[in-house]
């Protein structure tokens, strides 16, 4: 990796400060998951990391006035093992469940995930069907952003110069929800194409990942879904591959939370 | 600019000073001499790097040392009793290079859905696991 210089900020206001005053090349680290590698592949060029760790009340998480109140800085493996997770969003613990390895799922937040902005990113597909709130933080103060309007494109989210990602909020609504994530390897691989569905009082959600350049809500009918997406040829599959395993997966999941 | 960093490494507080781009995985092999940590891919793709962090199972590749100050790092040296590791069955082990990340993911995560092995197919990894988790008496140990 490129030298670069490393703060750790002990509160968000301080955070967001730094953030605001370092321009381009100051990035925020999480779990480093996603930013490590792309350092050491030398694909961003990075003057200063600011490490969210020390931050208090990143790492809560709450069930207040029917919200799960989860920090952006709570890991893949503390939502995969909560038991108020797996009791008011079994769905949001499944699909962690599901994500690489538990050697990175150790280190990885929820917050990095959303924020890495990946059209694959395993944890949006349920958070769009939740209909979750992001909670961000900037210069000029705290608000909420619907997650639907929060991805831009690929690795490119709402978020504006300085702002922080500082909690994802979900409403705890009854109902049964399923991720189904098709990758070639059992462990350890991203999707090649993820749909989650949760049904709430008979109203069925469905949205998907690694299908177009942002995870997407799209209607809850196979042929619908699959007209819906705009996926991409990679090494991983081809676009007509991903369209029909949209089909196939949107019918499986209605099925399986009829 | 160099940062001071103090951590506990297998038992023994350690000061030193480090680069922020320096991995946890560079310090302790580069640095710490702790030379049972591999470096296989890198990118926290193989499980070669694993260690224990205050008690969890991480890829130590994918952690800046600086954000490791004032954690307890064990690492497979300090797994070792009295300067030995406990004999391991025959087959579990043959180029060896995944061997100390396999038994760190078994200590830290109790699964093995994150370490890469390219000669023995796992089988025998996992039979070894099995073994030292409940030793049956009398348990074949001709290789250590
Ligand atoms: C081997 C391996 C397997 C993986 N498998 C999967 C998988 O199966 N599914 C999947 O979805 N992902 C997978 N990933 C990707 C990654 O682990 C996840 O996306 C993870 O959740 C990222 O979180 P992090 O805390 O490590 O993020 P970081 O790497 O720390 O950060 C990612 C990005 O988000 C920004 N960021 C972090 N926190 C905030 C915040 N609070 N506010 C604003 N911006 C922020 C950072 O600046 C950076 O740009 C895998 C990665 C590896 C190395
Ligand atoms: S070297 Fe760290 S996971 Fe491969
Ligand atoms: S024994 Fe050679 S890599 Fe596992």
């Amino acid at each position: 990796m490129r030298p670069f210089d490393y703060v750790e900020p002990r509160s968000v206001d301080e955070a967001v400060a730094l953030l605001s005053r370092g321009g381009e090349r100051t990035r925020l680290l999480a779990g480093g998951t996603d930013l490590i590698p792309r350092l050491r592949r030398r694909q961003w060029r990075i003057d200063r990391l600011i490490g969210l760790r020390r931050i208090d009340g990143l790492r809560d998480l709450t069930l207040e006035d029917g919200v799960l109140a989860i920090g952006a800085g709570v890991t893949l493996e503390e939502l995969a093992a909560s038991t108020t997770v797996s009791d008011v969003c079994p769905l949001l613990a499944e699909a962690a469940r599901l994500m690489a390895s538990p050697q990175v799922r150790a280190l990885a937040t929820i917050g990095g995930n959303l924020c890495h902005a990946s059209p694959a990113a395993d944890l949006a597909p349920p958070l769009l069907c939740l209909n979750a709130t992001l909670r961000a933080i900037g210069p000029s103060g705290g608000r909420d952003i619907p997650i639907g309007e929060f991805f831009t494109g690929p690795g490119r989210s709402a978020l504006r110069d300085g702002e922080l990602l500082v909690q994802v909020r979900v409403p705890a609504v009854e109902g049964r929800g399923v991720y189904l994530k098709f990758s070639p390897r059992r462990a350890m691989d991203l999707a090649v194409v993820g749909v989650a569905c949760f049904r709430s009082h008979g109203v069925a959600t469905v949205a998907v990942g690694a299908a177009a350049p942002t995870p997407l809500r799209v209607p809850a009918s196979p042929d619908e879904a699959a007209a819906r997406c705009s996926p991409i040829d990679d090494l991983r599959a081809s676009a007509e591959y991903r369209r029909e395993m949209v089909r196939v997966l949107t019918r499986r999941a209605l099925e399986i939370v009829p | 600019m160099r940062h001071s960093i103090a951590m506990t490494v297998n038992g023994r507080r350690t000061v030193l000073d480090v680069e922020p781009h320096r991995t946890l995985l560079e310090v302790l092999r580069d640095r710490l001499d702790l030379l049972g940590t591999r470096e296989g891919c890198g990118v926290g793709e193989c499980g070669a790097c694993t260690v224990l962090l205050n008690g969890r199972a991480v890829v130590s590749c994918l952690v800046l040392a600086v954000s490791a100050d004032g954690a307890e790092i064990t690492t497979i040296e300090g797994l070792a009793k009295e300067g030995r590791l406990d004999p391991i069955r025959t087959g579990a082990i043959q180029c060896g290079f995944c061997t100390p990340g396999m038994i760190m993911a078994a200590k830290g995560a109790s699964v093995l859905e994150g370490n890469l092995c390219r000669c023995t197919g796992y089988a025998k990894i996992h039979e070894a696991i099995a073994q030292s988790a409940s030793p049956p008496a009398g348990r074949e140990t001709t290789s250590a």
